[in-house]
């Protein structure tokens, strides 16, 4: 059995305290502009593409593909990845469950919430669908 | 208003050390102001105006201009993008004079990374809790290298680069860095050599990274009428060009930089092509730093830098583009982990003539020096000079 690295905790703000909240609930949010529909990631209160519409955050299916990885080559390794989910938006993670040398750009994978260190809000991991 | 041919750089100095145990970080600061100012045949009370930026310790120019004992500043600037921020600078200072708020602008960069056991590419740095991208970025542990090495993954995916080709970036960089006395790693690399070392951050290797070092560099910038009555060459400022690449919501491409729109500007300003550079200084902190950003600066097509970079296309006296002919990052000298300034520092010695015999480019009148800030996988400032010899 392998070390698994336990990433920090999140450092939640007034603005993102939703985001943490709902993870905690297995719920991955995203932001998507009422007007425009078009999603952006990381969600915050201000549209980062149109200056017209609400941001209202809703809740990702959790499934999508990796964009890039990459292992570091740590004394505990790990895999760092872009996803794309399948809403749009690319978000940093890792991927877990799986061994490095499988790891393929364009693979389909599937959320799962990852603990952190300190009793931290989840994060959102990915591993193979 | 362009300020194309507004201002020239006169002095350039970069400090010998590589590792300053010895020496604080406002110090190295102070002794590389004096180098560049040396080399011009220039004193501080010439210096009316001042440019620095992160690694200068203090609030923004404060501390450094007391420290070094600037008393005549009539406009500084702490504009802060990482390592390119010092081609930032020479632009800012370009611009400053064509403006007529100073004559004389020095620009330092220093920092002591190797004496100080910092972890630079391979240990994430948490930052600001209140950068908003911290939260969501920090727990999955992006250091620089992987973060890179993402950009090399999706390259070599999108357009099949391959390690043996990033490799000849550095086997490039050791065959200028032979004759750099002061440079970190003087030994020739083959290409062999480097995918053989072990992996960082797959798919980079060790010799895909660059060095940690101490130290640092200055420019002086002034006016062509005053540089007209100093002894030294001049190189003048023909283009800059900046520009800021991001997450952009989610639909980040790791595939292009920032040069590809700093580097546009910068030409257009200049009024040349790719085609007409007889030099280029390339930011170099990973291989695949170099070869993305070879691309976006128009020196071949988006996908085929592989190729161009390959079998000693960047080697002073065998290829078509000599690169970073003082080793560059990779193997000579990375300072305070921001390699913007030693690239316009070479620059300026190829279009005096004063590089190193064994790589000087013969008739060297036009060159580039382009630099990247932050990351090329997440969030990163890009800018670019067109240096022309006077």
């Amino acid at each position: 059995m392998t070390e698994t690295r336990i990433p920090p905790a999140p450092t939640p703000d007034p603005s993102t305290q939703k985001f943490w909240d709902a993870a905690r609930q297995g719920t991955l949010l995203i932001g998507r502009n009422s007007k425009t529909g078009k999603t952006h990631y990381p969600p915050r209160p201000v549209c980062p593409f149109d200056d017209e519409g609400e941001v209202e955050y809703v809740a990702a299916k959790g499934t999508g593909t990796i964009y890039s990885f990459s292992i570091m080559r740590a004394k505990v390794p790990y895999a760092i990845a872009y996803v794309e989910l399948d809403e749009g938006p690319r978000m940093m993670t890792n991927i877990i469950g799986t061994p490095f040398e499988s790891i393929r750009i364009g693979q389909k994978v599937k959320l799962q919430f990852q603990p952190t260190a300190d009793d931290g809000a989840p994060v959102p991991m990915f591993t193979p669908a | 208003m362009s300020i194309r041919g507004k201002a020239c750089i006169v002095g350039a100095y970069e400090h010998p050390t590589r590792k300053a145990e010895d020496k604080s970080v406002a110090q190295l600061h102070a002794e590389v102001a004096l180098g560049a100012l040396r080399d011009a045949g220039l004193t501080r009370a010439d210096v009316d105006g001042y440019f620095c930026a992160g690694d200068a310790p203090g609030m923004g120019p404060l501390s450094m201009a007391d420290y070094i004992g600037l008393n005549r500043l009539t406009h500084y600037d702490s504009t802060d993008v990482g390592g390119c921020s010092y081609l930032m600078h020479v632009a800012h200072a370009a611009e400053a004079i064509a403006m007529g708020k100073c004559k004389v602008a020095l620009i330092t960069l220093a920092g002591r990374p190797r004496s100080e056991g910092v972890a630079t590419g391979t240990a994430p740095r948490p930052g600001d809790p209140r950068q908003p991208d911290v939260q969501f970025e920090f727990p999955f542990g992006p250091a620089i290298a992987n973060m890179y090495a993402m950009c090399a993954q999706r390259h070599m995916y999108e357009y099949g680069t391959t390690s043996e080709q990033l490799a000849w970036i550095k086997v490039a960089a050791s065959h200028h860095a032979q004759h750099n006395e002061h440079a970190m790693l003087r030994k020739v690399v083959t290409v062999e050599d480097v995918v053989n070392s072990p992996l960082v951050a797959d798919p980079l290797h060790r010799l895909d990274c660059c060095v940690i070092s101490d130290g640092g560099g200055a420019l002086v910038v002034t006016s062509p009428e005053i540089a007209r009555t100093l002894k030294r060459p001049i190189v003048n400022i023909r283009g800059t060009g900046e520009a800021i690449k991001h997450v952009d919501g989610g639909r980040i491409d790791l595939t292009y930089t920032g040069a590809r729109y700093a580097g546009a500007r910068a030409f257009e300003m200049a009024g040349v092509k790719p085609a007409d550079i007889k030099y280029a200084s390339i930011y170099d902190s990973f291989t695949i730093t170099v070869l993305m950003q070879l691309e976006d600066l128009g020196f071949c097509e988006k996908g085929q830098g592989g190729k161009f970079v390959s079998d000693g296309n960047l080697i002073a006296g065998v290829g078509k583009l000599p690169f970073n002919t003082d080793g560059g990052g990779l193997c000579n000298n990375h300072p305070a982990n921001r390699g913007g300034i030693t690239k316009v520092i070479e620059a300026v010695r190829q279009l005096r003539g004063e590089a190193h015999p064994a790589v000087q480019v013969k008739n060297c009148d036009l060159a580039v020096a382009h630099g990247t800030g932050g990351s090329l996988g997440t969030r990163h400032g890009s800018a670019t000079l067109v240096l022309e010899r006077g």
